[in-house]
């Protein structure tokens, strides 16, 4: 008995959700970086679609708009620390 | 008709007037091909993410147009490549979401809401507690 699993908690897993098909946020600015920071990490790398939860369409606008952030320098290519 | 819209950073040697004086000059090439002028805004000294010409700080300026013209893309490009004051531009063609929030952005109704709304927050939380 002793060495039987501990049963996963199921409820605790959230589903993951898509922010901007749920809020209805339509266009992604790429001169806002306080929005934008949301989705790179500490060292300016842009966050995997399974962390965010972001759909496949608006990754890809999100992932347009860093790039652009990053040629005016409004994000940096790399940091060490951004967080 | 599209509707464009160009951020570029100029040195950030220049004065306050050169800065403005050179948004102008690039506001006068757009009208001279008859594109329309909808929005110019002037950001200011920011400071960068990282450094380009070994510079940390730069003019940042916006201009959105909305012209038929497409060509009139490049020979504003090749202004900005001709002056050694512009340090870095970036133009965008604005689909149809894009022009509605920019609409909404001339406004202001995107940071001044929410300074007002976390002002009005905080004021109303501090009341509270005075009452209690």
């Amino acid at each position: 008995m002793t060495l039987m699993n501990e049963p996963i908690k199921r409820a605790e897993v959230k589903p993951k959700y898509c922010r901007f098909k749920k809020n209805g946020i339509k266009y992604i600015d790429y001169k806002d970086p306080d929005f934008l920071l949301k989705f790179i990490n500490e060292q300016g790398k842009i966050l995997p679609r399974r962390l965010t939860g972001t759909s496949w369409k608006f990754q890809n606008k999100v992932a347009q708009a860093v790039k652009r952030a990053r040629h005016i320098a409004i994000l940096p290519y790399l940091a060490d620390q951004m967080k | 008709m599209s509707n464009y819209e160009t951020v570029f950073i100029l040195n950030p040697v220049l004065s306050e007037d050169q800065a403005k004086d050179a948004v102008e000059k690039f506001k006068k090439v757009l009208t001279k091909d008859k594109a329309e002028v909808i929005n110019v805004e002037q950001w200011g000294l920011k400071k960068m993410a990282y450094p380009i010409q070994n510079k940390s700080t730069g003019f940042y300026n916006l201009i959105e147009f909305a012209t038929e013209n497409t060509g009139i893309i490049n020979t504003l490009e090749t202004e900005f490549r001709r002056d050694e004051s512009v340090m870095r531009f970036l133009t965008t063609v604005l689909d149809k979401h894009a022009i509605a929030y920019n609409a909404r952005r001339r406004k202001g109704e995107f940071n001044r809401n929410k300074k007002t709304t976390t002002t009005t927050k905080t004021t109303t939380k501090k009341r509270e507690g005075a009452e209690a």
